[in-house]
């Protein structure tokens, strides 16, 4: 642990050196999510609400799935950009290290310039919290971090599995971003305005279902059943890791360099 | 007509070149499906229970949304060539410099096929199955055989125009000597005024209004309107001449800007 905060700190500096394009990037960062999301009010102001959900629900979904994005951009941004690394055989070098190829790709790449998409969805959670009436209880509280920390988690997950699929394929594929912007992008809504065979995909195999959907129907009050079931359900999300771990190791033993 | 040789020789080649890429293309095809159903089911979901009709049919919307991913060559914005923009940053401009023709027309020439060659390899593929899916996903022909020469025009126009104004991202990395804050920038908001977010007629008026006056919406939403008949003959017809000015003013203005940008060129590393 105290290795990767080094590697966050050198990594810091380094962005640091070039502090306008720094701050300018992260200004940038901030305008990315706010055009979807104006996109959204606009929507929402034209229609009134989508399969029952209304605005600030949906931006409620649309604020914890973009933090989660966000934060795992800044962490997991080492695995978005991997394929350079076996493609110029940089990949050997972190092999003869005596610490975890994981540790090392995550430390590898830090986005700061990230912090100004975080700061956008901050802004809009806090304003969709404060316009939703919840009743709120340390349960609740409980469920919206969850929500937040298994979304990085999955989209980590996600970035990892597209690593790995580099070790066979050297070039990085443009297919994977299905799962990191499309999934994004898709679970920006709440799961259930979609068809039946897209919610299951994305609740049983990438299970952003528990994310952005199980969770928030509990957090607005639109469910019954057991409170400590639906807080604990994200969780589930963060088990989606663990494949991806175990997939990312096989994915080690099989790198073959490129050389030179 | 012996002028613009060298500019069609460098377009026909990186036809070839950027045809290679034939693989990469079906993975991108794949994509753009996913994304294009994607929008039809947001976009359905909402349409289920609007209150009043909406200004833009469903049906308009889907055949605007597969038009969109399968000519999403000609529109985005952050489309780049890096080697343009290594050229700026590493000095060695300086080769680009010493050759016979002219660096607009060269790089502009270069851009285009780049384009061209993405949304030749993606758009068939692409359109072939979105006109053999079923209901409602199915996108429909246009009204009338002039309805898509009115389209075609306007496409190519449309792509013209986009290459015209993404010379302005590279035209700027001359300055900033970073691409990535320009193509954000350019790109955030070329693709939001296109109508690449929400289509142009989903807009509040005040908004519309706004982009009514900027080029963007020109390359994108105009010719895809133009195909579903939602935007009449006659206008139709105006947007193209609007097209047309608005090309000749950038183009002319990135020239300048070009030129510009060129007397005070430093020629970066040795």
């Amino acid at each position: 642990m105290n290795l990767y905060f080094n590697y966050l700190l050198i990594l810091f500096k380094s962005q640091m050196q070039y502090r306008t394009s720094f701050w300018l990037l992260t200004a940038g960062q901030f305008l990315v999510p706010f055009s979807l999301f104006a996109g959204l009010y606009f929507l929402f102001e034209r229609f009134g609400q989508i399969r029952g959900w209304d605005f600030f629900e949906v931006a409620l979904c649309f604020a914890v799935i973009h933090m989660a994005f966000a934060v795992s951009e800044c962490f997991a941004r080492g695995f978005d950009t991997f394929s350079s690394l076996v493609r110029t055989g940089d990949f050997d070098r972190l092999l003869v290290r005596p610490r975890s190829t994981f540790l090392q790709v995550l430390g590898s790449k830090f986005e700061f310039t990230r912090f100004g998409r975080l700061f956008q969805s901050i802004i809009v959670l806090v304003w969709a919290l404060s316009s939703l009436s919840i009743e709120w209880s340390v349960i609740k509280v409980m469920t919206l971090f969850l929500m937040v920390v298994s979304g990085v988690f999955i989209f980590t997950g996600i970035f990892m599995l597209a690593a790995t699929l580099c070790f066979w394929t050297i070039q990085g594929l443009e297919v994977v971003n299905i799962f990191t912007d499309g999934g994004r992008e898709m679970a920006q809504y709440p799961l259930n305005i979609y068809q039946k065979w897209v919610t299951r995909f994305f609740t049983f195999v990438i299970p952003f279902g528990t994310v952005n959907y199980l969770p928030l129907m509990y957090l607005l009050g639109k469910s019954e059943g057991n409170e400590l079931l639906y807080m604990l359900t994200p969780a589930a999300g963060i088990v989606f890791i663990l494949p991806c771990l175990l997939v990312w190791n096989l994915g080690v033993r099989h790198y073959r360099s490129t050389g030179s | 007509m012996r002028m613009m040789k060298p500019y069609f020789s460098v377009l026909k080649l990186r036809l070839l070149h950027g045809m290679q890429y034939r693989s990469a293309a079906l993975a991108g095809v794949a994509t753009q499906f996913f994304w294009g159903f994607m929008y039809i089911m947001i976009f359905e979901a909402f349409y289920d229970q609007a209150l009043h009709n909406p200004p833009m049919s469903l049906k308009e919307l889907i055949t605007y949304l597969w038009l969109q991913q399968s000519f999403l060559a000609f529109i985005m914005l952050w489309f780049r060539d890096n080697e343009l923009f290594d050229l700026i940053t590493t000095g060695n401009i300086a080769y680009e410099l010493c050759r016979p023709c002219g660096i607009y027309g060269y790089w502009y020439a270069k851009l285009l096929a780049q384009r061209l060659a993405s949304a030749l390899l993606r758009c068939f593929p692409i359109l072939l199955v979105a006109f053999l899916l079923p209901q409602p996903y199915r996108m429909t022909l246009p009204p009338d055989a002039l309805t898509f020469l009115y389209f075609c025009a306007a496409l190519i126009l449309g792509l013209l125009l986009l290459t015209a104004i993404s010379m302005f991202i590279y035209i700027s990395v001359f300055v900033t000597l970073s691409p990535t804050g320009s193509l954000l920038v350019f790109g955030v908001f070329g693709e939001f005024f296109a109508g690449l977010v929400i289509p142009l007629p989903l807009m509040p008026p005040w908004l519309q209004e706004m982009t009514y006056l900027l080029p963007f919406r020109l390359t994108a939403d105009f010719p895809f309107r133009v195909y579903s008949g939602h935007i009449p003959h006659n206008e139709a017809l105006a947007g193209i001449v609007f097209q047309l000015l608005w090309l000749a003013a950038l183009v002319l203005l990135g020239r300048l800007a070009l030129t510009k940008a060129l007397t005070k060129v430093v020629v970066q590393g040795g």
